[in-house]
């Protein structure tokens, strides 16, 4: 009867356990291996044109941004008109990756809010995202001419984050 | 000067709040009296002070003291007068403030309104509540102080998150808090019964209206949430299953647990030991949720800027708070006598089902809720969780609740007849088979999902209003009846409503030019027009629609575009024709070429029965509170207000 008791304070402590350690992470940063490296290659069906397919390779020799995103991902809402902004100025090609969806769902959204993206590549069982190394969604790579990852960005785009990291950096590489 | 006499009232508050902590329940267990009276003098003051601060605060953003940091960073002087004031709680400093506040406002409640108890008793709950506060208030005056000067002041503030600025934001926080808050009653109320070691039904009977009160409150919280995300937001959607949502909504399932183990514990002593730790896991809950919310562990829609110092601080409080509490759980719980016995079938079995499986949904949100940064601290990476995760688990824990609902009121206490249960509820049961197989095809298409959903609602409301018409034949029952009915019906009608909008609604996304028409849900959607508006503090794009159905006569609807001058990101507003069987919903995407916007139009059957049903519940609530079994408190309180009035000069 007495341990019994104990049961809850028990599971307390190791509540709180989990919350210190996860007071000293940041949710919104995770050093990604893949920078710097190659950007994995894959083959997959587009979201729209289902019998048309999409692969990096495709996009040699351009700076493209990717993003991961989802129609169940509520922050991909907020970074959504950013990304509306980012596509209305033709700065670079913005490919999605519709990760682990319905398609049905993703082209409702898509229809509904408005389709930032060049192309989207349908990502249904989440494969590719697993070679990116996707933890949450959404996600965006910064991606070169040569086909290498020169940078990762977790969550969702800010506005600021567009304008003083990510177009500085696609306007450099162009260059390159 | 009136935010330093603001700041020294919070000072002022802190000390007497670790008065009212301190002395009153270690009087109550050494029996010294001149201690245990202390308690409601210092619950008054304590009020008094908290009133004074938040006043101060209040009339800093009326007369735009933009020399306060807080007020500058979260008003401006554009910012209509009654935001102005929802701004008092629209930031971290100031919702915290409003919290304390509440919770003083909860202490002098119990203080006024307990003179039946005996004064130990209330000594003891003023007492926890005491020590609640002056953590709170601690928190406040180290981390999160509202009165900072900023020097120079701003010449204009940096206005009010524009997502904030809209009346159901307004009532939104307080009301959520004061459900949060109010279960700090119910949770001093435990605490109190395991230092005297006397968990009786006299404790039941006494938190019992309180556990209500906040059950209403936060009822009404969750509910205008969800309201505000409906027609806000844009997107049509009621429940993102997002952190913060969860955060208010699993203290509402413990909660809800809590008001029902309450009841047997009253009438029938039994479960003491389940709703003590019931009373303690709602409040820990709510200080919980304000840890997730303010600390930014999770990542949010919700986004609050974070101060790790915040997080610590909030994560020593919860480790003291409900550390204690479970210490002192294991410590007296295991003395607890056993309450009455009952059979495998009874009121109390069939209670008992419901209440774990309350529990085990709240466990469930709850690890849904944490798990992204359960993996996270294991090192396993980084996830999010999303709603197909929340409807998977959740749906099938609460289905069979709902089932049990509509028969527990027909059980008897003790020992009850299966098979006599099973007889009185054919009625409800061909009701909600009948209605299962109809209602579904006569609003579209038969699924599964739909059928359960509607057969569960026809299946509560009808048996719960059979019960009633057989109660009436027996003369004028009760209000606490009337409560239990009528929170249950408004579960039938909630489940309802999101049925009929999960099944059923129509949405299109089109490109529309003024002229153009589209047809939804049998209405029909023409533009008009897009026109420039200017508003107060932004300027909004506001689209002109008619909208008819048969020929009949056409509705106008203006949904709007709002650019606010002090944020980047527009805001929608969505233009809603509601109706007692559905809404029309109309708000403006993004602008396209020439004349033409991306347009979205939603035609959501019944969906104004979700939030109606929570009004349903939150009245029941009320039913329930005000049943003739605690007026005797309530005749005592107008003893006091005619001793006070009596006592002023």
């Amino acid at each position: 009867m007495k341990a019994k008791a104990l049961i809850p304070l028990i599971l307390f402590a190791v509540l709180v356990g989990f919350l210190a350690v996860g007071l000293r992470l940041d949710p919104h940063e995770v050093p990604s291996p893949l920078v710097n490296k190659p950007a994995p290659a894959f083959k997959v069906a587009q979201l729209e044109q289902a019998e048309q397919q999409f692969s990096p390779e495709d996009l040699k020799g351009k700076v493209w941004l990717l993003n991961v995103w989802a129609s169940w991902c509520v922050a991909c809402r907020q970074e959504h008109p950013v990304l509306m902004d980012f596509a209305r100025a033709q700065i670079a090609p913005l490919i999605g990756l519709d990760y682990k969806d319905q398609r049905k769902d993703a082209l409702g959204v898509l229809k509904r809010a408005g389709n930032p993206y060049d192309v989207t590549a349908f990502d249904a069982d989440g494969r590719v995202g697993i070679d990116y190394g996707v933890y949450g969604v959404p996600e965006s790579y910064v991606i070169d001419k040569a086909g290498v990852i020169r940078y990762k960005h977790i969550g969702p785009i800010t506005t600021e984050a567009l304008q003083k990291t990510i177009i500085p950096l696609i306007n450099e590489l162009k260059k390159s | 000067m009136i935010p330093e006499l603001g700041h020294f009232a919070l000072i002022l508050a802190l000390c007497v709040s670790l008065v009212q902590g301190i002395l009153p329940v270690f009087g109550a267990q050494y029996g010294r009296r001149e201690w245990i009276v202390l308690a409601r003098p210092a619950a008054q003051a304590g009020f008094l002070l908290m009133l004074a601060s938040f006043a101060a605060l209040a009339w800093s953003f009326y007369v735009n003291d933009f020399s306060v940091q807080y007020v500058a960073a979260h008003s401006n002087a554009q910012l209509p007068t009654l935001f102005r004031f929802g701004a008092v709680w629209g930031g971290h400093e100031g919702s915290l403030l409003l919290w304390v506040f509440m919770l003083s406002g909860w202490t002098v409640a119990v203080a006024q309104y307990s003179r039946t108890l005996d004064d130990a008793m209330v000594a003891r709950v003023i007492g926890v509540l005491g020590l609640v506060t002056t953590g709170l208030l601690l928190f406040i005056l180290f981390t999160s102080n509202p009165f900072d000067r900023l020097l120079p002041a701003a010449e204009n503030g940096r206005d009010l998150n524009p997502l904030l600025q809209d009346p159901g934001l307004i009532f939104h926080p307080p009301m959520l808090y004061m459900g949060y808050v109010g279960f700090a009653v119910a949770f001093a109320f435990a605490i109190s019964a395991l230092l005297s070691g006397r968990l009786d039904a006299a404790w039941a009977r006494w938190s019992r209206p309180w556990t209500t009160a906040a059950w209403i409150f936060l009822t009404l919280g969750i509910a205008l949430g969800s309201w505000w995300a409906y027609y806000e937001l844009g997107w049509g959607g009621w429940w993102f299953w997002d952190p913060v949502e969860n955060a208010s909504f699993m203290p509402w399932l413990l909660g809800t647990a809590l008001l029902h183990s309450l009841a047997v514990t009253e009438k029938r002593g039994s479960f003491k030991s389940w709703t003590v730790l019931l009373a303690i896991g709602a409040f820990s809950l709510s200080l919980l949720g304000t840890f997730l919310v303010r600390s930014g562990v999770l990542t949010s829609v919700h986004a609050f800027a974070t101060d790790p110092r915040r997080g610590i601080f909030i994560l020593v409080l919860l480790l003291l708070v409900v550390g204690s509490s479970l210490a002192l759980f294991a410590w007296r719980a295991p003395k607890v006598a056993l309450g009455g016995t009952f059979a495998l079938v009874s009121r109390e079995s069939l209670m008992l089902m419901g209440n774990v499986l309350l529990v085990v949904a709240c466990a469930s949100v709850l690890l849904g809720t944490l798990y992204p940064l359960l993996i996270d601290a294991l090192k396993l990476g980084k996830i999010s969780v999303g709603p197909p995760y929340f409807n998977a688990v959740f749906v099938p824990v609460m289905a069979p609740v709902l089932f049990l609902l509509a028969a527990v009121p027909l059980a008897k206490w003790k020992n009850a007849d299966a098979r006599d249960i099973a007889l009185r509820m054919w009625i409800p049961a061909g009701l909600a088979i009948i209605a299962a197989i109809f209602v579904p095809r006569v609003m579209g298409n038969w699924t599964v999902m739909t059928a359960v959903g509607v057969a569960l609602s026809v299946w509560i409301a009808s048996s719960g209003v059979i019960q009633v018409a057989r109660r009436l034949k027996a003369g004028v029952p009760p209000a606490s009846f009337w409560g239990m009915h009528l929170g249950h019906f408004g579960i039938a009608v909630f489940v309802f409503g999101v049925t009929m909008v999960g099944g059923f609604q129509e949405e299109q996304d089109v490109r529309m030019e003024p002229g153009d028409t589209v047809l939804v849900g049998g209405y029909q959607f023409k533009m008009l027009g897009v026109k420039d508006v200017p508003g107060p503090n932004y300027s909004a794009a506001r689209g002109e629609f008619e909208v008819s159905k048969g020929g009949g006569a056409p509705n106008m609807l203006y949904p709007e575009k709002r650019n606010y001058f002090s944020s980047t990101m527009p805001m929608t507003e969505a233009a809603i024709d509601a109706g007692f069987t559905r809404d029309v919903y109309v708000s403006l995407g993004e602008p396209l070429e020439g004349k033409a916007w991306a347009v979205r139009v939603y035609f959501k059957p019944f969906v104004d029965w979700i939030w109606g049903g929570c009004l349903l519940m939150a009245l029941g609530g009320l039913f329930a509170v005000t049943d003739r079994r605690y007026r005797m408190a309530l005749k005592s309180r107008e003893a006091v207000v005619g001793s006070l009035k009596g006592a002023m000069p």
